[in-house]
């Protein structure tokens, strides 16, 4: 088990490699060079340009040299904390990605419970009563919520909240608390707003898991073992969570790690109708004014967040199912 | 235990069970074409054969667009901001009944408070609903000027107006605008998948034909590129599009973007494939006989998977025009003036202008009624082309 954790540890380290060239890729993709861009704005808003400050900066990001020597600058600044200039909020990327990107996460874990909680027992539901009318309600149900584009289900949301209740939903938390700093109160705020766009992210999810899960248990309940099990007089309760559900919540131990990269997307756009101050309508800013070092830090975190979800999935599935840790 | 045998000829048994449900005799079955075998199986499941017909019904709209808009989707009227979707009526004030259906004119009144813009049915002015009616102007396909539409009203009077389901906040005609988006919107998702799929046959066509190290390489490339979240990557490729190319270049490029991170899954399911048939007889028997690889794989390994590949298209063209919803609606696709369903959404954007207009979000019903439909018919076509499916 060490040794496949090592060995699936290990195969990160080129992936992170490579996402982290391509985020760079992506820094340098629209045309002129970053200091170029940082001394038009300093000049529209009339301040003065210090010649030192700029010569150190194209220095510090190795501007006007070959690209490995950029792209090795500023590698070597992020593992060292530096992500580069904001050029639209004139300060460090650091400063502005952090707190945003621990509520993305924090806001995909919480979907992700979310669904898990209401997808797992409806599933085993479903596939116990196969053909009953709760299960053509939640098959219907699923193809509805796969059919139906998150953002649409935000402002349907927003909508409804506006002309039947005469509130706006949005944010991440109420106004007292948009500026403090963070406490338990804080966090309880927080919790009250989030389940709006959890909801709005979560049913797609839950759809698609609803359907794996059932399909699933119908390949198992009908196997010898379940068989042998009831004819050893085992109560009904006790049979399904003990044997079936264990072999048949498999696939949502593999599919952890790429249902992130989902969550990671939905939550993108559903932000940013919501306005929630999560990474995605910084990032989709930073797009527009073209403030690349933002725009490439934001990629190169999210991807890295995706990749330690994969990495975890893995390992959990590893745990689960000991046939995995020997095929390799 | 089952073996193979017993497990094809029971699965044989069922599914010649099902089809003679449908009333196919035996003795058909027997001298029936794989594509037929599909078509009789592909008929049982309903739903698929509702998304099918709804699909085609709106690649009609796509097709063609101009003739069935009533109005030019650009033309804008200032005296006709959000109005709100026309009744259309049989009956007229007197409780007369008009074999020919007909809307009434419109009164524009300003709120003395608001000075928002309000209209009522004038029930003096009666103007029926002609069928391929002229109206405004058009070049069909680039080919033919006319000015027939599909349905209209034949006048030219200055409060006849036929705003099916309402008008914007520059008073377009929503209905003609959600009908040319239709062609973007339909087609970026049509050449997306084709696109997609070009790619997904050859690399996985090499990784699953040849495998040893180009597999390891594919797949390891498949797996990356999985690995990063999609929205946020097409977010930052279409942001680098520069703002001033021309729309069809923009679309062009959406296209390409979107189809650059879409081939994988099909790639997978080629790759699939490709793995299981490289050991059947038949393909061993055709090596035996000195076929060149070429001619192997088109004509003996390709028409056994198509059905496949067709069914797992159908099941990603959704998702592409999703993306494309996605990204045109927050302000990376396509711009105005091109029409494609994420740029009508965009206008919905503000939730308070949703309040005073929710017939705007009416294109997102489209892409919702679109990504079923196009579920469904995947669904059962997947269903149909798969022999041992239940």
């Amino acid at each position: 088990m060490l040794q496949y954790i090592f060995r699936r540890v290990l195969l990160t380290i080129p992936t992170i490699i490579v996402i982290s060239m391509i985020s760079f890729v992506i820094i340098q993709l629209p045309p002129g060079d970053y200091l170029s861009s940082y001394a038009a704005t300093l000049l529209q808003q009339g301040d003065i340009i210090d010649a030192q400050i700029l010569a150190n900066l194209r220095q510090r990001y190795g501007l006007g040299q070959p690209i490995y020597v950029q792209y090795t600058k500023w590698i070597w600044g992020i593992l060292h904390g530096d992500f580069g200039q904001s050029l639209e909020w004139q300060v460090s990327v650091a400063s502005l990605i952090w707190e945003r990107l621990a509520l993305t996460l924090a806001l995909s874990l919480f979907t992700m419970l979310f669904t898990w909680l209401l997808a797992i027992p409806i599933g085993i539901y479903s596939a116990t009563h196969q053909y009953s009318i709760g299960d053509y309600l939640f098959t219907f149900l699923g193809f509805v919520g796969l059919g139906v584009p998150n953002f649409m289900l935000a402002l349907v949301l927003m909508y409804i909240a506006l002309t039947f209740f005469g509130q706006s939903v949005g944010g991440l938390f109420s106004p007292e608390y948009m500026r403090a700093a963070w406490s338990w109160a804080k966090f309880v705020d927080m919790l009250k707003h989030l389940w709006i766009p959890m909801i709005i992210l979560g049913t797609g999810g839950t759809a698609g898991l609803i359907r794996t899960m059932r399909a699933q248990m119908l390949d198992e309940l009908h196997k010898p073992y379940v068989i042998t099990a009831r004819s050893k007089g085992l109560t009904e309760g006790k049979l399904l969570w003990k044997y079936p559900v264990r072999v048949a919540l498999n696939p949502f131990f593999s599919t952890v790690g790429w249902a992130l990269p989902g969550l990671i997307s939905g939550a993108t756009i559903v932000s940013v109708v919501l306005s929630l101050q999560t990474t995605g309508p910084l990032m989709l800013r930073a797009l527009t004014s073209q403030d690349m070092y933002l725009a490439g830090s934001f990629l190169f975190m999210l991807s890295i967040l995706t990749i330690i979800g994969t990495l975890i999935s893995d390992i959990v599935l590893a745990a689960m199912d000991p046939r995995i840790r020997y095929v390799e | 235990m089952e073996t193979e045998a017993t497990r094809v000829m029971r699965v044989g048994e069922e599914a010649k069970g099902q089809l003679e449900e449908v009333g196919v005799s035996e003795e058909r079955i027997f001298v029936a074409s794989q594509w037929q075998l599909m078509w009789w199986k592909f008929r049982k499941h309903k739903m698929a054969l509702v998304g099918g017909v709804i699909t085609i019904l709106f690649y009609i709209v796509a097709l063609f667009c101009e003739v069935i808009a009533p109005y030019d989707p650009q033309s804008y009227s200032a005296a006709y901001k959000f109005v709100a979707p026309q009744k259309i009526h049989f009956f007229d004030a007197e409780g007369k009944f008009h074999l020919r259906p007909f809307v009434y004119g419109l009164n524009r009144e300003r709120d003395p408070e608001t000075l928002r813009a309000t209209y009522t049915e004038d029930e003096t002015k009666i103007y029926p609903i002609y069928l391929f009616a002229p109206g405004d102007p058009y070049e069909f396909w680039g080919l033919l000027e006319t000015d027939i539409h599909l349905f209209g009203l034949k006048t030219n009077e200055k409060n006849a107006t036929l705003f099916l389901i309402g008008a914007d906040r520059l008073g377009r005609d929503v209905f003609s605008r959600l009908a040319y988006g239709a062609r973007i919107s339909m087609s970026i998702g049509l050449v997306g998948v084709l696109l997609s799929l070009f790619l997904g046959i050859i690399l996985g066509g090499i990784s699953g034909y040849y495998g040893g190290s180009m597999d390891m390489a594919i797949q390891r490339a498949i797996e990356f590129i999985r690995s990063i979240p999609s929205i946020p990557l097409w977010m930052a490729l279409a942001a680098a599009l520069p703002p001033h190319w021309p729309p069809t270049r923009v679309y062009l490029s959406i296209t390409v973007i979107l189809s650059f991170i879409g081939w994988t899954g099909l790639a997978r399911v080629v790759r699939g494939r490709f793995l299981a048939l490289r050991e059947e007889d038949f393909v061993m028997a055709a090596r035996l006989v000195g076929s060149s690889e070429l001619r192997i794989i088109l004509r003996h390994m390709v028409p056994s998977f198509l059905s496949y590949i067709i069914a797992s298209m159908t099941l990603s063209i959704p998702g592409m025009i999703l993306s494309e919803t996605s990204l045109s609606f927050l302000g990376l696709g396509l711009r105005p003036p091109a029409i494609s369903w994420g740029v009508l959404l965009q206008e919905a954007q503000n939730v308070r202008s949703v309040a005073l207009a929710p017939w705007l979000l009416l294109p997102g019903l489209a892409v919702v009624a679109v990504v079923l439909s196009f579920n469904f018919l995947g669904d059962g076509l997947r269903d149909a082309a798969d022999p041992y499916a239940r």
